[in-house]
Order: C-alpha cells, then sequence, then structure tokens
C-alpha cells in the first residue's frame, strides 16, 4: 500500500477521526432527544468562549500535556508506561513536602523547588518499573498498572493518617499560604478571570520543546530511538537497554509528577485525595492521538482540555445530557483515534494513489 | 481427495515434454509510477524446473504473484494447460493446479503436520474422514516424491527444512501440478537445502513443473532445465541451463559483465591485532556454543571462518563485538584485553577499534525505521557532538559522504532505511563501519541477500580494508566467498575451530568434512566425482563445492 502524503498523516488523519468521533456522539445526542449543533455549540463556548472557560480549558490541558509526555517520552524507548496517574500522585507528595516545608516563603523561590522535588518522587515511583523491567524482565505495562493502585492505597494512607492535620474534617493536607503558591495567570491577565490556570502552564509549554530536543536532537534521545525501535540493534550500537529504560522510565515519572505542580502547586495549594482524578489516564490517550510528538501531543491535550471543560459546561447547560454522556464522547474521540485510528487510512491511502498510466512508461 | 481439483483430472499427466504447463503472454504491471511487469513473455514447458533469477525488484516477484492471483495484470494473458484463465484468486490459481511455497511459511504452528495440511481444503463440517483420508494420501505422497515427514508432529517443533515440506506438501494435497517455489533456500542450512533439491528432482521426475525463484546462480546451476533472468521489470532472455554459464547469467541479470570471481594479490600480514584466548561463550539459553576458541587475526590479512551455519559462529562474532558475555577467555584487541561485561560492551569494543558487519542487518546492523542519515552513525552516536546535544549537520555530512563512497542508491539521506534494497542497506552498514577506520573488522555474512552486482562490491572494499593494512575476520556460510576472500580459513564445528587450511591449496573435500566434524579417513569418494550424495556428508560437499556438482543435474 502506497504510504499517505506526510501533510495527511499528521493532519488529515486525526482531523476526520475527530469529524467521525463527533459525528458518532452527535447521533447519541440525537438519540436522547437533543440536539447535538446546539450541543456542540455550548461545547466550544464553554471552553473558548469566554475568558474563566478558556482558562479552565488551559488548566486541564497542562495536566494533559505533562502526563501525554509522560507516555510519549517512554513509548520512544519502546516501553508502554500506563503509570502516569500514579506517578503525579506521588509526585504530589514531593510538591507538598517541599512547599510545607518552605510554606510563607516566597513563590519564586518555592516554584523551581516544587518543581525538582516532584520530579524527584514521581521519577522515583517510576524508577522502579523501570529498573524491574530492565534487571528483571518483569512487564513495564503489569508493574506500572499496579503501581497505580499501588500509590492510591500508599497516599491515601499518607494523606488522611500522615499529612492531615488534626482538626479538619476532609482528607486534605495542611494548606500552602498564598505567597507560596504558584501565581495564577488571573493576576496578571484580566481575560483568566476565576480560572485556575497558572504558571505551570508555561512550563508543560516549555516541557513540550525540551521533549522535542531530547527525543530529536540529542544523543540521548538517539539512544532512546534506537531502543524503541530496535532493542538488538540498540544493544549492537553500545547503548546499555537496561541503564536507558531506568533513565527513560525516571524521566516519564519526573514529567508526570508536574501534573502536581499544577494542581497542589498552582490551584489547591494542599494535598487532596485522588487530586490527579484520571489525568494520567487521558495522558495515554493524548499521547496515542499525538503519535508522541510534542506538537501531537500538545494539540491533543488542547483537545481533551476543551472535551473536559466543555463536556461540564455542556452537562450544566443542557440537562438532558449527563455527565455520563460526555465522558461517552470522550471515549468516542480516543476510540476513533487512538483504536481505530488507522481506520480510514485505507480508504485516504487509495485517494491519493490514484493510479497514473501516463507516469508508467519512464 | 477428489472433488478438489477439477481441472487435474482432465490432465493427462506424463505426456510430450515440450507440452507448455504455463503461458504467460504480454504482462504488463503497474504500481503507481513503477513499471513493475514489462510486456512479459513466458513459456514453462510441462515436466520441466524453471529457474527466474534477477536482481530484488526486478520483478520476479510481481510476475508469481499475478500467476498466482495476488495482483491482477494490468494487460497481458495467462494460459494454463493451453487454455487462457483470467486468474482472479489463490483459489482459482490453486483450483488450475498452480500451487505455491512462500519464502515466509504460512502455517499454524501450534497445528500438527496433517492439521496444517488439510487446513482450508477440509472436504466435511466433521473434521475426523478429512484427516483419516488426508493421512493415507499424505503417505502416499511422502512415499513418490521424499517427503517423510511425521503427519502428527506439531508444527513448531519441526525445523526450517521441514517446515518447508509441509508447504509444499499442503501444495500438492490440493492438486498442484506446477509449483512456484519464491526463494526456498534462503532460510534452509546447506544440508536442508539439499535434501529439498532432491526433492524437487523426484517431482519433476513425477512429471511436476517446477518454477523456482531465486538469486543464487549455483542453485540456478544445479537444478534448472531452462532459466529466464529478469531485469528491471522485464524478461531480457531465456536460456537452457546447459547452455549457459554463471556468468552469462550474472551479465544478463545486472546489464553489466561482472567478476564473480574476487581478483586481490598477495597478502602481508603484521602484527597481531586481533586475539581470543580460550573464549567460551554461551547462548541465550546458557548451552555452550563456542568452546574455548584460540586463533589470531594479524593486520593485512583476512582470516575465514568456514563452517556450517549454526556451529558457533555467531556467538563467536557476537562475543568479539560486545554483544554477548564471555564464559571465559579472553577477546585482546591491539595486545589490550576487551572488558565485554554488561549489555554496553559493545561500546567498548569500538573504543578499541573494533567495527563489526553483524550477520544479520535487519535484526541488528540496522534501525530500519531510522533515515539512512541515523543510521550512518549507529553505535558512533557519541562522537557527534560535543555536549548532549546531537551535531546532526556533521552527522548528515558524514552520511553524504559516506553514501557517495559506497554508491548507496538512491542517495537520499532521509529515506527511511526499510525502503532501501538490501544491497544498499548492507553498504549502509559496511561504509558505517569501513569508514571509521578500524583496526579490527570484523564481519558476519557480507553479501547474505545481496544483489550480484553489490556482491563485487563488497568484496572488493572488504580486500580494500585488508590491503590498507586492517585485520579481518570473515565469517560467511558461502564456502565460495570464504575461499576467495580469505587469506586463511580456519573451520569451526560445534564451536570449536577444528582445523586451519590455506585456501590456495585447500582440498573441498578435506574442508567439507571437517566442517561436519568428520575424519580424513572416512572419504570414500574423489571430490567432484560423487553421482548421488547419500550420506549427510557428502550433501555439505556437494553444496559446499557447487562448481563440481554444477553441471551434475543440467545433463
Amino acid at each position: 500500500m502506497t504510504p499517505l502524503p506526510r501533510w495527511a498523516d499528521v493532519v488529515l488523519l486525526p482531523l476526520l477521526n475527530v469529524v467521525l468521533a463527533f459525528l458518532v456522539g452527535g447521533l447519541i445526542v440525537l438519540a436522547v432527544g437533543q440536539n447535538p449543533l446546539q450541543a456542540v455549540g455550548i461545547m466550544l463556548y464553554g471552553a473558548f468562549g469566554y475568558g474563566s472557560g478558556f482558562g479552565y480549558t488551559l488548566y486541564y490541558t497542562t495536566d494533559f500535556i505533562f502526563a501525554g509526555l509522560a507516555v510519549s517520552l517512554a513509548f520512544h524507548a519502546g516501553l508502554f508506561n500506563i503509570g502516569p496517574e500514579g506517578q503525579a500522585y506521588v509526585g504530589g507528595l514531593g510538591v507538598i513536602l517541599i512547599g510545607l516545608a518552605l510554606n510563607g516563603m516566597h513563590w519564586a523561590l518555592v516554584f523551581p523547588l516544587m518543581i525538582i522535588c516532584g520530579a524527584l518522587f514521581g521519577a522515583a515511583w517510576a524508577f522502579v518499573p523501570g529498573y524491574l523491567q530492565a534487571k528483571r524482565g518483569s512487564h513495564v505495562v503489569i508493574t506500572t498498572i499496579m503501581f497505580n493502585f499501588i500509590a492510591v492505597s500508599m497516599m491515601g494512607y499518607i494523606i488522611s493518617r500522615i499529612l492531615k492535620p488534626a482538626g479538619v474534617n476532609s482528607d486534605e493536607s495542611a494548606p500552602l499560604e498564598a505567597i507560596t503558591r504558584v501565581p495564577q495567570l488571573r493576576g496578571f491577565i484580566e481575560l483568566f478571570k476565576n480560572s485556575p490556570v497558572n504558571l505551570t502552564f508555561f512550563l508543560a509549554i516549555g516541557a513540550l520543546f525540551l521533549v522535542y530536543w531530547l527525543i530529536w536532537h540529542t544523543k540521548f534521545g538517539y539512544a532512546v530511538r534506537a531502543l524503541g525501535n530496535n532493542p538488538v540493534a540498540a544493544n549492537y550500537a553500545g547503548i546499555s537497554n537496561q541503564k536507558l529504560i531506568m533513565i527513560v522510565m525516571a524521566l516519564a515519572g519526573a514529567f508526570a509528577a508536574m501534573v502536581a505542580v499544577n494542581n497542589v502547586g498552582g490551584v489547591q495549594g494542599r494535598l487532596i485525595l485522588n487530586f490527579v482524578n484520571g489525568a494520567g489516564f487521558v495522558g495515554i490517550a493524548v499521547a496515542f492521538m499525538g503519535k508522541g510528538h510534542p506538537i501531537g501531543v500538545g494539540l491533543s491535550a488542547l483537545l481533551f482540555g476543551m472535551l473536559y471543560q466543555g463536556g461540564q459546561e455542556l452537562a450544566f447547560q443542557m440537562p438532558g445530557i449527563t455527565r455520563e454522556m460526555i465522558v461517552t464522547i470522550q471515549a468516542l474521540v480516543i476510540l476513533f483515534t487512538g483504536a481505530m485510528g488507522d481506520m480510514l487510512r485505507g480508504p485516504l491511502g487509495r485517494m491519493f494513489a490514484q493510479p497514473d498510466p501516463a507516469a508508467g512508461a519512464k | 481427495m477428489t472433488g478438489l481439483n477439477p481441472a487435474n483430472e482432465q490432465r493427462s499427466p506424463g505426456t510430450a515434454a515440450s507440452a507448455l504447463a504455463i503461458e504467460l503472454v504480454g504482462i504488463n504491471k503497474h504500481f503507481g509510477p513503477v513499471h513493475a511487469n514489462r510486456d512479459i513473455h513466458l513459456a514453462i514447458k510441462r515436466g520441466t524446473v524453471h529457474g527466474i533469477v534477477g536482481e530484488n525488484g526486478a520483478g520476479k516477484s510481481t510476475l508469481m504473484s499475478i500467476l498466482y492471483g495476488f495482483y491482477t495484470a494490468d494487460s497481458g494473458t495467462i494460459m494454463v494447460d493451453g487454455v487462457e484463465h483470467k486468474i482472479t484468486d489463490s483459489r482459482h490459481a490453486l483450483a488450475l493446479g498452480i500451487g505455491m511455497v512462500h519464502q515466509h511459511f504460512m502455517l499454524v504452528d501450534n497445528f500438527t503436520v496433517l492439521e496444517n495440511v488439510v487446513l482450508g481444503a477440509e472436504d466435511s463440517a466433521l473434521l475426523r474422514p478429512t484427516l483419516n483420508r488426508a493421512r493415507d494420501h499424505l503417505k502416499q505422497l511422502a512415499r513418490d516424491y521424499g517427503l517423510e515427514i511425521d503427519p502428527d508432529a506439531v508444527v513448531e517443533n519441526l525445523s526450517v527444512g521441514q517446515q518447508q515440506r509441509v508447504e509444499i506438501l499442503k501444495a500438492l494435497y490440493r492438486g498442484a501440478e506446477t509449483l512456484i517455489l519464491d526463494e526456498p533456500t534462503g532460510v534452509l542450512t546447506p544440508a536442508e537445502a539439499d535434501h529439498l533439491f532432491r526433492i524437487l528432482g523426484k517431482l519433476r521426475a513425477e512429471g511436476k513443473t517446477i518454477i523456482l525463484i531465486t538469486h543464487k546462480l549455483r542453485e540456478i546451476m544445479a537444478i534448472t532445465d531452462e532459466v529466464s533472468v529478469m531485469r528491471q521489470g522485464e524478461m531480457v532472455a531465456t536460456l537452457a541451463t546447459a547452455q549457459t554459464s554463471p556468468e552469462q547469467l550474472a551479465e544478463l541479470m545486472v546489464g553489466r559483465r561482472v567478476l564473480l570471481r574476487v581478483e586481490k594479490g598477495a597478502a602481508t600480514p603484521g602484527a597481531v591485532l586481533l586475539e581470543v584466548e580460550n573464549l567460551v561463550v554461551t547462548d541465550d539459553f546458557g548451552v555452550p556454543r563456542v568452546k574455548s576458541v584460540n586463533f589470531q587475526v594479524r593486520s593485512g590479512e583476512i582470516v575465514g571462518i568456514a563452517g556450517v551455519a549454526g556451529n558457533g559462529q555467531s556467538e563467536l562474532l557476537e562475543a568479539i563485538a560486545g554483544m554477548r558475555d564471555q564464559q571465559s577467555g579472553e577477546v585482546r584487541v591491539k595486545g589490550k584485553a576487551l572488558s565485554l561485561e554488561g549489555d554496553d560492551g559493545a561500546a567498548r569494543a569500538r573504543a578499541a577499534g573494533l567495527a563489526h558487519v553483524p550477520e544479520d542487518r535487519l535484526r541488528m546492523g540496522l534501525v530500519t525505521n531510522f533515515s539512512a542519515w541515523e543510521n550512518t552513525i549507529l553505535g558512533y552516536q557519541d562522537q557527534y557532538g560535543a555536549g548532549p546535544g546531537l551535531d546532526i549537520a556533521k552527522a548528515r555530512a558524514s552520511a553524504s559522504e559516506y553514501m557517495k563512497k559506497f554508491d548507496v542508491r538512491p542517495a537520499n539521506l532521509d529515506l527511511k532505511t526499510s525502503n532501501f534494497s538490501g544491497g544498499n542497506q548492507q553498504k549502509l552498514v559496511l561504509a558505517r563501519e569501513m569508514e571509521r577506520d578500524p583496526d579490527v573488522l570484523i564481519v558476519g555474512q557480507p553479501t547474505r541477500g545481496v544483489d550480484i552486482g553489490a556482491i563485487e562490491f563488497i568484496h572488493n572494499q572488504i580486500i580494500k580494508m585488508r590491503d590498507a593494512g586492517k585485520a579481518i575476520l570473515l565469517v560467511s556460510v558461502e564456502l565460495d566467498e570464504i575461499r576467495s576472500l580469505s587469506d586463511r580459513i580456519l573451520v569451526i564445528f560445534d564451536g570449536q575451530i577444528v582445523g586451519e587450511a590455506d585456501p590456495a591449496t585447500a582440498d573441498e573435500t578435506e574442508l567439507g568434512l571437517r566442517m561436519t566434524g568428520s575424519h580424513k579417513d572416512h572419504v570414500v569418494t574423489e571430490p567432484g566425482t560423487l553421482p548421488e550424495h547419500e550420506t549427510p556428508i557428502q550433501q555439505t560437499l556437494v553444496q559446499m563445492s557447487p562448481k563440481d556438482n554444477s553441471g551434475r543435474d543440467t545433463n
């Protein structure tokens, strides 16, 4: 089969898949007796139409970029990291510990330390599955899934038994003082009033560039891609597979942990039970839809950010459409862009490869 | 087995040998802008072995896929037994008595031989009666054609050669009168290949027609009656095998004169650059494959390791290159011992001045998803750029230089490596390893799956390295290659070096016997005069010295 032109592969195919997902989603909306066009309108308005909504969209996008990068990076090394959920959760511990230790200090000092400390905790959490894969051959898919569960139990214990101050009813840590928190953009930009988007958003944009540089412009990235494409050839090239697997997993965990900087440091100002709330899992879909490329990850993170924010708006505005239906539409996007992402490749390929009889006689 | 093949019953096998089994007239096939088959005419006589040779991409496989119904020709007709047919799919082809044995087997690994054979040809909803009938039929076929195989053996437990026999049985069971074999010996050991040729001989004797696609000229010379040569989508010649020579065929294939013999001057060995001492290496399952091997390679000489595949050559190469832990012993480059522990030993071996052209370029030597320039720095990536960054401009510059020097086509730095032909992929690997000016070069199967034109080039490059004072260790299963390139031959058998020979004076019988672990005393016949090869040793001999036997089957 003739390969698609690059632009069709990168732009057209994902776009068609999203459109298809929305068409099927529209049919479902229609089936429950609601107007799909109106629903799309509300969704788009909710996500982009006004400042606060747009701010929320960018806030969710921030989470999804980090989680998506955590999956993408590992994927370039041939590792399927299912664990950003747990890695972000444990990263939150690092963020809150440094935050509480320096509580009251100015954010300009604390913010970089939160990044470092959170990254260390996330990296340590992801390192263990990496180690088990490299040295013991335990498949990283299995171990990262299990580590998500372990993280939930462990963090539940830590938050409710250790970090929870006396006299507080909900399961959460003590709060950070306002000056210590990562500043939200509404402080500088009028547009984002009431929305939680904060400086971490720029960190996410920076992370996209960093990962691009890392994967395609460094020796490390070259080794990672060699390992991911052909481990035997990597071994032939003198690249230590074991070492690289552990490093890449730790790095992925560090990226996942930035979700915690966004949430714990930038919005809640405290460590709340189950604050990750599925963002880590969305990262898997984001990474696949973005084909592991930072540009793709950025765009698909924005799409999912829009679905999240616009979806909540929709559930609020159109009572006929429940929260579950929003999840269904999100699932359709994942289904069409991820699992069935290549469904249209064949027909598109035939469209682009029209036989040209004149070209035969060369 | 009745009812499966109506066309079969009307045929009277063994009629005039000159009758045409298959005739292709004016076949054309385009793939987009590529004209893969250009007005092909081909007549295949019944009861003959007809070879089709050509370089990779010459259009052999396309033509056979058209005959077998995978593709439909843009124009042209197919005549089977003198009757025109529009073959629509492989089921149709089978009904016309055309069967195909693919290069990559299409077998269900955890089914038995019997189950694989009847798969898709069951004649009732209940399996038992089919299996019982098939068992008898299989016995018959095995008797007739020497295709002995246990019908109840599970396919995954069979050797590659036996699996190929199952494929042939499948085709015969379905009533194939014409068998297409696509590069059948690519995956076989020499002994298995020889067995296959004997089976083909029996099939021919029973009146079957065989189309053999290959690019190994010695197979053509050994077994075919007629041979057709394809080049760039065109059929350039059809010749009687007895009236042609490998040199003529090579010239037709490539379109220019090709030197099949390597021309080189005498070696001037200097200092010892590579030393292997008491090396013991195990395979992935902990089984010792290299058992206390000792040898030296001097600067300015090529040492060839001759042996039947699977006697420890691969493990030896990988251990020296730092890819496999050594159990005991030592590898020294320029007198310094390599520490090869850990899974990045290959980097240390390279740093010590050793370059490695691996036996299997696709599995090991290349990342096929990488573009060409990326593969030209594989293993040397740390030399590009001072800090963590990769100096892409420098890498591309050197890649472009290598590709020009080694005439890699197309000269496109950004083309994905999997889109290059085998010969050009191999040139990429060779350029990468040779152009880094190593002191020691170890080369495994330098010309496996490589076009005949590229073979000449590759051999010359290896000689050039030798003349530049490098120490070269060569491993190849092609004894011809070992003999023509090496200055010294070491014979490996069961992980041990069992002898050394001078290629100029080496006696082929002696070499062959050593390679099969036999002693001199057991020689029963003079070399080159074997009328039949009844013992495994003799089979190996025939495989190893095809020139002496090339005339045998063509008379």
